[in-house]
C-alpha cells in the first residue's frame, strides 16, 4: 500500500470498466506459424504523470515486435490494484492478462490460485540473471508465479537548498532528525519532514530501525507487539507531536509529493518510484537540488524495507502465450536498462546494472547498496494482508487516538487472527 | 451483498397489508376460499406473477445468500473459484451464530454502531431543521424566489462523488480553501480530516449540505398544501407568528415530515459514498459507519472476510427493520395512519 488514492481512481475505474467489456471473448494464442496474436491487457500500477508514460511507451514497443498482438495498457492506482485484481480474478470477469504485482501481493495471489505458474514457459528467460532478493518473492511452494520487474527500498529525500539555508547536515539518526528539523523550522520556518501517515509502508523503516519486525516467519511468531514495535510507534508519534514532522490521515501521497515539490518541507522518506515525479516539481527544476541519503537509524540500526514489483500472468487469461512473451519482454535486460535510465528504477537483472543507462544513473547507484542491505519481508501468502490492520493503528497513533502500547498490541492481536497458530 | 437490499426495508415493512396470499406463501387458507379467490382473481395473479418472481430473484436470492454466508466462515481463501487452469472447490463450513455472537460481544460493532447513531441523528436533525427554515423562507413572496430555489437545489443536482471530492479539496489541511481563508484571518488551520473529532464534524457537514435540498423541497411541498384560510383565521384570532407555526404549520406538515424523516434516516444510516470518499472511514476508524465497515470487510482487508461482512449486513437490515416498526407504532399511537 504505497500510493494514495487519487481522484483519478474513479476515472480509472470507469476506464477499466470500459476496457474490461468486450475483451473477454477475444481469444488468441500462437498460430501454427508461431506468430503471436490477440489482446494482452496489462494493469500497470506505476505513478501517474511520470512513470506511466515510459511504461506505456515500452508496452507499445512490444506491439512493434509482434504486430498481431494488441497490448491494452491500463493504469490502476497502486492503492486499489490489490483489491481490484482480487475482485476481478475471483469473479472471472474483467481481470487483466498481466498484472504488475507488488512483491507482497505475489505469494497471496499465487496462494489464492489467481496466477499462472511460469516455470518452463517463455516468460522466464535466463533465470539465473535475476537478483536473488528479487526472485525470492516470486516463488511460492516451489513454483515461480511472477517475474521480477523492479526492486526498490527507501531513503530520505532532501532539498539541498533548504538544508544550505538552515546550515544543517543530512540526519543519520532519529535524534539528529529532530535537531535538524528544529533548526530548519527556526531558520526557514519550514517543516523538516513529511511523514506519510496513511500508509503503513512508511512505518517499516522506523520499526526495523528499532530492531523490530512485523512477524518472524522462522519461529512462526508475531513480533510487532514486542517492545521494539512499541518503541517504533513511540518514535513516529514523537516526531509528529514535537513538530519535527507533519502528516495527513488522507491523501498522503499527493500531500507528501506536493509539499516536497513546492519546497514546503525539507525532507521526506521515499523510494525510487517517487524520483521521476519529484523531479517534475518546481524546486527540482535543477535536478542537483534533490539529495538522497539512507533513512535515519533508530536505536538499533538502520533499516529500510525491500520492496519492488513483479509481473504476473492471470491464470484465467485467454491469451497465455502472448502474455508470457509480454512479461518476458517487459523484464528483459534492454527494457530494464531503459527504465533505469529514464526513471531511475532499479533493475532486477544483474546484467542490466552493467548497462550504460544504469551506470549513469546516480540514483540507481545510490539505491543499489541500500537494496542489498534492505530488510526482506517473509514471502508468505499473508504478507500482503499485514498492512491493513497496521495502517489503521499507525494512523490512530499519529492522530492521537490510541497509545503506542495499545496500537502495538491491537496490531499483534489481529495478526494472530490472520496467521492461525502463530505465537 | 445484503447491504443493498436494505433499501427495500421501508417497503417491506409497510406492505404487510398489501402482501396478499399469493400461491405458495404462508398457510394455505381453506380451499373453498382459495378456489373462489383463484376463480375471481386468477387474471390478477397471473399478471403480478412475473413481478413477484423477479423480485424474489433479485432481492430474495442475494438476501438469502447473505444470511447463509453470515452463518458460515466464508472468506476469500475458502470459497469456490475456477480460474483458468486452477479449479478450487469451496471449503467453508457452517458455524452457526458464531459471527453474530462475535459481532455483538466485540467492541468493534458496538463502537461503530454508536458513531453510526450519532451520525444519523445529527445529520437528520440538522438537515430537517435547516430544510424547515429554508422552506419557510421560500414559502412567501420574495423577490427572486425561483433563483434561490434553484441555488438551494444545486447540491442535489451535482453527482454525489463530484461534490464529495470538491469538499475533499476544500478540507485539505495545507492547500485547502477553508484553511487558506482561516489563515487569511490569522487563525491557525484546522486539521479537518486528520483529527478524529474534526473529521466527524466534517463528514456530518458535507452530508447536511447534500441532504438539505431534499428536505427543503419536500417540506416546501408540504407547506404549500396547507390551506391559507387557516393562517388567516389564526391571524384574526390574534395568534402570534410562533403560535401559527406551532399549531398550524407543524401539524399540517406532519404527513410529509414523518415520511421524510423515516426515509432520510434510512438513507443516512446507509450513506456509503460520503464517508467512503471523504475519509475512507479514517483517520484510523474514527468515521467508519456500519456500512462502510461492512464494505471494508468484504473488499478491503485481505483475506476478504465475506462472512463477517454479511453478518454486519444482516444486522444493519435488522436494525433498520426494528427502527421502521417502532417508528410506525409510535406514529400510530399518535393517530397517524400510513
Amino acid at each position: 500500500m504505497r500510493r494514495g488514492i487519487t481522484a483519478t481512481a474513479l476515472v480509472a475505474a470507469l476506464a477499466l470498466a470500459a476496457t474490461a467489456c468486450g475483451s473477454d471473448d477475444e481469444t488468441g494464442g500462437s498460430k501454427s506459424s508461431g506468430e503471436l496474436s490477440g489482446t494482452v491487457t496489462w494493469w500497470d500500477t506505476s505513478t501517474v504523470g511520470s512513470e506511466d508514460k515510459v511504461f506505456k511507451k515500452l508496452a507499445e514497443g512490444f506491439e512493434k515486435k509482434h504486430p498481431k498482438v494488441d497490448v491494452k495498457y491500463v493504469n490502476v492506482p497502486f492503492g486499489e490494484a490489490q483489491n481490484k485484481f482480487k475482485n476481478a480474478a475471483q469473479a472471472g470477469a474483467g481481470a487483466p492478462d498481466v498484472i504488475r504485482s507488488e512483491v507482497a501481493w505475489t505469494p497471496e495471489f499465487a496462494d489464492l490460485g489467481y496466477l499462472a505458474p511460469l516455470d518452463g514457459t517463455s516468460a522466464l528467460k535466463n533465470e539465473k540473471d535475476f537478483l536473488e532478493q528479487a526472485a525470492a518473492s516470486t516463488k511460492y511452494k516451489d513454483k515461480t508465479y511472477a517475474v521480477p520487474q523492479v526492486i526498490d527500498s527507501m531513503g530520505i529525500f532532501y532539498n539541498k537548498k533548504i538544508f544550505k539555508e538552515a546550515g544543517v547536515e543530512v540526519p543519520s539518526s532519529i535524534a539528529d532528525l529532530k535537531t535538524v528539523s528544529k533548526t530548519i523550522k527556526e531558520k526557514t520556518g519550514k517543516t523538516g519532514l513529511y511523514l506519510r501517515g496513511d500508509d503503513a509502508y512508511w512505518f517499516l523503516s522506523f520499526l526495523y530501525g528499532e530492531g523490530g519486525d512485523l512477524v518472524d516467519a522462522s519461529t512462526k511468531s508475531v513480533t510487532v507487539d514486542k517492545p521494539e514495535g512499541v518503541k517504533a510507534f513511540k518514535t513516529v508519534k514523537d516526531l509528529v507531536d514535537s513538530g519535527a514532522a507533519k502528516t495527513d490521515a488522507t491523501d498522503g501521497w499527493e500531500n507528501m509529493q506536493s509539499s516536497f515539490k513546492d519546497g514546503k518541507v525539507a525532507m521526506m522518506i521515499n523510494g525510487p518510484w517517487a524520483v521521476a515525479d519529484t523531479l517534475t516539481g518546481k524546486e527540482f527544476a535543477d535536478k542537483a537540488n534533490l539529495g538522497i541519503a539512507p533513512v535515519p537509524a533508530g536505536s538499533a540500526s538502520q533499516g529500510a524495507p525491500q520492496g519492488g514489483h513483479n509481473l504476473a500472468v492471470y491464470a484465467g487469461s485467454k491469451n497465455l502465450d502472448a502474455s508470457y512473451a509480454f512479461v518476458e519482454y517487459m523484464t528483459s535486460v534492454e527494457t530494464q536498462a531503459q527504465t533505469a535510465g529514464e526513471l531511475n528504477l532499479l533493475p532486477t537483472r544483474t546484467s542490466a546494472y552493467a548497462k550504460q543507462e544504469a551506470v549513469d544513473s546516480e540514483i540507481v547507484g545510490f539505491f543499489k547498496p541500500v537494496v542489498e542491505t534492505a530488510v526482506e519481508r517473509p514471502w508468505i501468502p499473508e504478507t500482503g494482508s499485514l498492512f491493513a490492520p497496521l495502517v489503521t493503528e499507525y494512523t490512530k497513533v499519529l492522530t492521537g487516538q490510541t497509545t503506542p502500547e495499545k496500537a502495538a498490541s491491537t496490531t499483534g492481536d489481529s495478526y494472530r487472527k490472520l496467521l492461525k497458530g502463530w505465537k | 451483498m445484503a447491504v443493498h437490499t436494505s433499501q427495500s426495508v421501508a417497503k417491506a415493512a409497510g406492505d404487510t397489508v398489501a402482501r396478499g396470499r399469493s400461491r405458495g406463501t404462508g398457510n394455505p387458507p381453506p380451499p373453498s376460499r382459495l378456489r373462489r379467490a383463484m376463480s375471481v382473481h386468477w387474471y390478477a395473479w397471473t399478471m403480478v406473477a412475473p413481478v413477484v418472481i423477479v423480485i424474489g430473484v433479485i432481492i430474495g436470492y442475494p438476501l438469502g445468500r447473505g444470511i447463509w454466508l453470515s452463518l458460515t466462515d466464508a472468506n476469500e481463501r475458502n470459497v469456490a473459484r475456477s480460474i483458468g487452469v486452477n479449479e478450487l472447490p469451496a471449503t467453508y463450513k457452517f458455524v452457526g451464530v458464531d459471527n453474530y455472537v462475535d459481532a455483538l460481544t466485540g467492541t468493534q460493532f458496538l463502537g461503530t454502531l454508536g458513531w453510526t447513531l450519532v451520525w444519523t441523528v445529527s445529520c437528520v436533525g440538522i438537515t430537517f431543521c435547516l430544510g424547515m427554515g429554508l422552506a419557510n423562507i421560500l414559502n412567501r413572496r420574495i423577490a427572486g424566489r425561483s433563483a434561490y430555489r434553484m441555488a438551494l437545489i444545486l447540491p442535489w443536482a451535482i453527482p454525489g462523488f463530484v461534490s464529495v471530492f470538491a469538499w475533499r479539496f476544500l478540507y485539505n489541511e495545507d492547500r485547502g480553501l477553508l484553511n487558506k481563508i482561516l489563515g487569511g484571518g490569522g487563525i491557525d488551520g484546522i486539521p479537518w480530516l486528520n483529527d478524529p473529532t474534526w473529521a466527524k464534524f466534517s463528514v456530518i457537514a458535507v452530508n447536511v449540505w447534500l441532504g438539505v435540498p431534499f428536505m427543503m423541497v419536500a417540506l416546501l411541498g408540504g407547506l404549500q398544501s396547507i390551506p391559507s384560510e387557516q393562517y388567516e383565521a389564526a391571524e384574526m384570532d390574534g395568534a402570534t407568528a410562533w403560535q401559527r407555526f406551532r399549531h398550524i404549520t407543524l401539524p399540517g406538515l406532519r404527513p410529509v415530515s414523518t415520511t421524510v424523516i423515516l426515509l432520510s434516516t434510512i438513507w443516512t444510516f446507509n450513506m456509503f459514498p460520503v464517508i467512503f470518499l471523504l475519509t475512507r472511514g479514517g483517520p484510523g476508524e474514527a468515521t467508519q459507519i456500519l456500512v462502510t465497515q461492512a464494505y471494508k470487510f468484504s473488499f478491503e482487508i485481505s483475506p476478504r472476510d465475506f462472512a463477517q461482512s454479511s453478518t454486519w449486513g444482516v444486522l444493519i437490515l435488522v436494525l433498520l427493520m426494528l427502527f421502521a416498526m417502532v417508528y410506525r407504532r409510535v406514529l400510530r399511537t399518535q393517530g397517524d395512519n400510513w
